[in-house]
């Protein structure tokens, strides 16, 4: 599973993960393989991504919105 | 002679701006490539976010959020992109005469306001006739450049879309420099609000179910405003790079000139030279005859 965060300023993670917790604007939720598409606006919060090592990473966003579509996630921060 | 003199302190003064011209090359070159980078790294993000916002169009109806309903059109704000700082060629006043004939001709039947960001455009509206609004936007946009980010140009686009709201005005004109490479700038006017809907092609009618959360009128409400704010920041980006290609060319060319001046200037140095030694030995050969005889 594909996993890309980017902001206007930079890019800031791009690479395979098995996890990601994002904080929805509805309710903070998981995406795993083969997650159903989804369109989601975010709120301030941390999101959560467990990479291929089973290594956690934490980034902190100030809102966004996240795209699923086919195993790749894009996440658009702030 | 004492036009010998003359050239000489010409020849001084042309080679002490030369190195004026070529060290501020130098430091736009430099300058440049940083710009250039921050364009290029904002490139993905404005790319995925055009992405989901065509995604989102073709299955809801952008029409209705509140930035893209066409209202009349009876005040037009342009706003300029400009530099804070000169000597870079022709970049400012292209913007400027840009402006002007926007405004006295494709909208000279409405009411025209311009706001200036940069120095170059603020002091020359600000002398012209036309009307500056700003009454209650942030003061002294220059100052974005001092330290650009997305954050300080995101405020200044927010507050231009609540006073859009607000109905001060029904259409905005971004006037700027689209950097395409060190040596061209491409002169854009773009609209800005409301909101063109994205070019969906006809073709891409959405292949997935997106699950939408929260309601897809609702994300488009919040994207709209968001990818605003990125084509503000993005016009502002490109003419920061824009304004370095153009000062390095400029520069560049300045260079070059001193170079051919100095050329000149030595040779007619050189002739008044020798015109001066050849004066005085025929003084002395003259003298010495005289003596002779």
């Amino acid at each position: 599973m594909k996993l890309e965060i980017v902001t206007p300023d930079k890019h800031v993670f791009s690479g395979e993960v098995i996890s990601v917790n994002v904080p929805g604007t509805e309710g903070a939720f998981g995406v795993l393989k083969d997650h159903a598409p989804i369109i989601a606006t975010l709120k301030k919060g941390v999101i959560v991504v467990i990479d291929e090592n089973k290594k956690e990473l934490a980034f902190d966003i100030g809102g966004g919105v996240v795209e699923v579509l086919k195993n790749h996630i894009i996440v658009l921060a702030e | 002679m004492a036009n010998l003199k003359e050239v000489r302190n010409r020849i001084t003064s042309v080679s002490s701006t030369q190195q004026i011209t070529n060290a501020m090359k130098m430091v736009s070159a430099a300058k440049l490539r940083k710009a250039q980078s921050a364009v290029i790294s904002l490139r993905p993000y404005a790319d995925k976010l055009q992405h989901i916002l065509r995604d989102l169009c073709s299955v809801a109806d952008p029409s209705q959020a509140i930035f893209s309903t066409q209202r009349d059109i009876k005040n037009v704000l342009i706003i300029a992109i400009t530099s804070n700082r000169g000597l870079c060629g022709p970049f400012n006043a292209n913007v400027v005469k840009k402006v002007t004939k926007e405004a006295r001709e494709t909208y000279k039947d409405y009411k025209v306001s311009v706001i200036s960001i940069g120095k170059k455009a603020d002091d020359f509206f600000r002398k012209s006739d036309l009307h500056i609004f700003g009454s209650n936007l942030p003061r002294r946009l220059h100052m974005l450049y001092d330290n650009l980010n997305y954050e300080s140009v995101a405020s200044v686009a927010s507050n231009i879309m609540d006073n859009y709201l607000e109905g001060d005005f029904e259409k905005v004109i971004l006037v700027y420099n689209r950097f395409k490479n060190a040596s061209v700038q491409i002169l854009t006017s773009e609209q800005f609000l409301p909101v063109l809907p994205p070019d969906t092609d006809g073709e891409s009618k959405l292949s997935t179910d997106y699950i939408f959360e929260p309601t897809k009128e609702e994300i488009v409400e919040e994207l709209i405003p968001r990818s605003l704010k990125i084509q503000l920041y993005r016009a502002i980006l490109e003419s920061y790079a824009a304004e370095h290609g153009a000062r390095m060319t400029a520069m560049h060319k300045a260079t070059d000139n001193c170079t051919e001046m100095i050329r000149d200037l030595k040779i007619k140095y050189n002739k008044a030279r020798q015109a001066a030694i050849t004066n005085e030995i025929i003084e002395i050969v003259g003298g010495a005859e005289a003596l002779k005889g």
